[in-house]
């Protein structure tokens, strides 16, 4: 691993080169036939225009205050999973990172079957506070947060297992107590970690589309955010919108994995 | 389904249906004797027509055997985008003549479309009608969830007509791609009121109730079929529409609540 690399550890096995040429074409010729078919012209009036700017402002704010929800609630998760010996962690581990692999769509139906008005959860809302949560904001909100959470906890799971424990043993030892440990100690130590779950999170909520169309539904500046906006768009026929938003999330995508590659994943 | 018949007989059956067609019919578009419609017909449509196109399919599926009918609903808006961008498909369906209009612009549609159907609206809510619906006007409530067609589809653009004509200016909290998404929403009682086809209010069934609005025959949708200019089975696909426009399909689509053209 750290023998310096010598120019002729260049050269690729024709068996692995052919498919890892088809491998990265399938994923990036997609991203460049955007390029081919971007609007350029038009590019700078559509993404000003009212109903982009709307569904942008939209997107950033709830995807910013979804991460905010799944830092609360997904470190101490996290912290959980890493540091205690709780009965059935396996399973929870499982239960709570489920949505990494669910379809979208599927979290969507179950969100509106247990917070839509007839739903388990929901029907009582209504019934007692009157509050009804599908098709608002805070719908919007928490279908990210179902979404994006588990990428947050994975990221500061897997920071809290390779960092070492034996400080926050030593903290403990000179009378600290475990919040004080977790605070001061814990918390500071991960904290890279952290931020990088953070922003994987907020991306994939910037992105998120299926569960948040299924329970939130699509209402200019409530709820239609900008992958929403891109579908409308694609299905109403018009396609030069909807290459201009797929152009701009792939943008804001590449940016924030390359960033995060360089700067915490360490691949120098 | 109709796969399981013996092969041998199947081309002498559908070769003597096919006459008994073209002689009954006696329709310019029905297929020509002897050569019986075969292989794989994919058409597009508007998610309007979901059941009766289904149910003619299983009907055209009984009188060719070797036809089999792949259909893709969706908005009629997205469907011509579809086509545009080159999704191989033999034939179109839309919910009204603007969008169908587009595709004939673009190149896309072999001939003229023949309209055979017609729609109207609905205002439907959930059983029972909890919001307590009595009208249009209701749709401007703040109180209720209301469920609009997105405006550049045909139900959305038919829903604005008729909200412009009685003067309604409509409180939306959501908007959908397509009629079937709004006409679900009200069926599962998540929202309370939406703006459908009175064909896929009978679609729903006990699900939802029908609101009176008086205005909502003023509004009518078109239906146009077309062939599509590069449909990889053009004979398929001219039976297909034959059929939608013929007796078959003016009957199945009146069972299922559309007006005749």
């Amino acid at each position: 691993m750290s023998r310096p690399r010598r120019a002729d550890d260049l050269r690729v096995p024709v068996a692995l080169l052919i498919p890892s040429l088809i491998g990265v074409a399938i994923l990036v010729l997609p991203m460049l036939g955007l390029l081919l078919r971007a609007p350029w012209r038009d590019l700078p009036s559509i993404l000003v225009s009212q109903e982009v700017l709307t569904a942008l402002r939209l997107s950033l704010t709830t995807a910013t205050v979804a991460t905010l929800v799944a830092l609360a609630c997904g470190v101490p998760v996290a912290w959980l999973l890493a540091r205690t010996a709780l009965p059935g962690r396996a399973l929870l581990r499982g239960l709570v990172t489920v949505p990494l692999v669910l379809p979208p769509v599927i979290g969507g139906v179950a969100l509106l079957m247990v917070f839509g008005r007839r739903g388990v959860i929901g029907s009582w809302l209504d019934e007692t506070f009157g509050v009804s949560l599908p098709f608002t904001t805070a719908a919007v909100v928490v279908a990210q947060v179902f979404v994006a959470m588990p990428f947050l906890i994975v990221a500061v799971e897997g920071a809290l297992r390779t960092t070492d424990s034996r400080y926050e043993d030593v903290a403990a030892t000179l009378g600290a107590g475990s919040w004080t440990t977790f605070r001061r100690v814990t918390l500071p130590a991960v904290a890279p970690g952290v931020l990088a779950g953070a922003v994987l999170c907020w991306a994939r909520a910037l992105g998120e589309f299926g569960a948040t169309v299924t329970f939130a539904g699509s209402l200019p500046g409530t709820t239609r955010t900008l992958p929403i906006e891109a579908y409308v768009a694609i299905g109403a026929g018009d396609s030069d919108v909807a290459v201009v938003l797929s152009l701009l999330m792939i943008v804001v995508s590449v940016a924030i994995l390359v960033g995060l590659r360089e700067r915490w994943i360490g691949t120098a | 389904m109709n796969r399981g018949a013996g092969r041998g007989g199947v081309v002498a059956v559908t070769a003597a249906t096919a006459l008994v067609g073209a002689a009954c019919g006696g329709s310019a578009t029905a297929p020509a004797s002897g050569d019986a419609p075969g292989g794989t017909v994919t058409v597009l449509a508007a998610a309007s027509l979901t059941e009766p196109f289904e149910r003619l399919a299983d009907r055209l599926g009984e009188e060719y055997p070797d036809l089999e009918v792949v259909f893709s609903f969706g908005p009629s808006s997205g469907l011509v985008e579809q086509v545009v961008s080159g999704a191989p498909a033999d034939v179109l369906a839309t919910a009204d003549t603007g969008t169908m209009d587009n595709a004939v612009a673009a190149g896309v549609v072999d001939g003229e479309p023949a309209v055979f159907a017609r729609n109207t609206l609905a205002l439907v809510v959930p059983a029972a009608n909890p919001g307590g619906v009595t009208g249009l006007a209701d749709l401007a409530r703040e109180d209720l969830l209301v469920a609009i067609c997105e405006p550049q589809v045909p139900c959305g653009t038919a829903a604005g007509r008729l909200l412009d004509a009685a003067g309604v200016v409509a409180a939306p909290d959501t908007l959908t791609t397509d009629v079937k998404e709004a006409a679900a929403l009200v069926a599962l009682g998540e929202a309370d009121a939406a703006l459908i086809y009175r064909t896929d209010a009978v679609a729903e069934g006990d699900a939802v109730e029908t609101v009176p609005a008086p205005d909502s025959d003023a509004v009518v949708n078109d239906y146009p079929v077309a062939v599509l200019a590069d449909a990889p089975n053009p004979a398929g696909a001219r039976a297909v529409v034959a059929a939608i426009t013929g007796e078959l399909g003016r009957s199945i689509l009146a069972e299922a609540g559309f007006l005749e053209p």
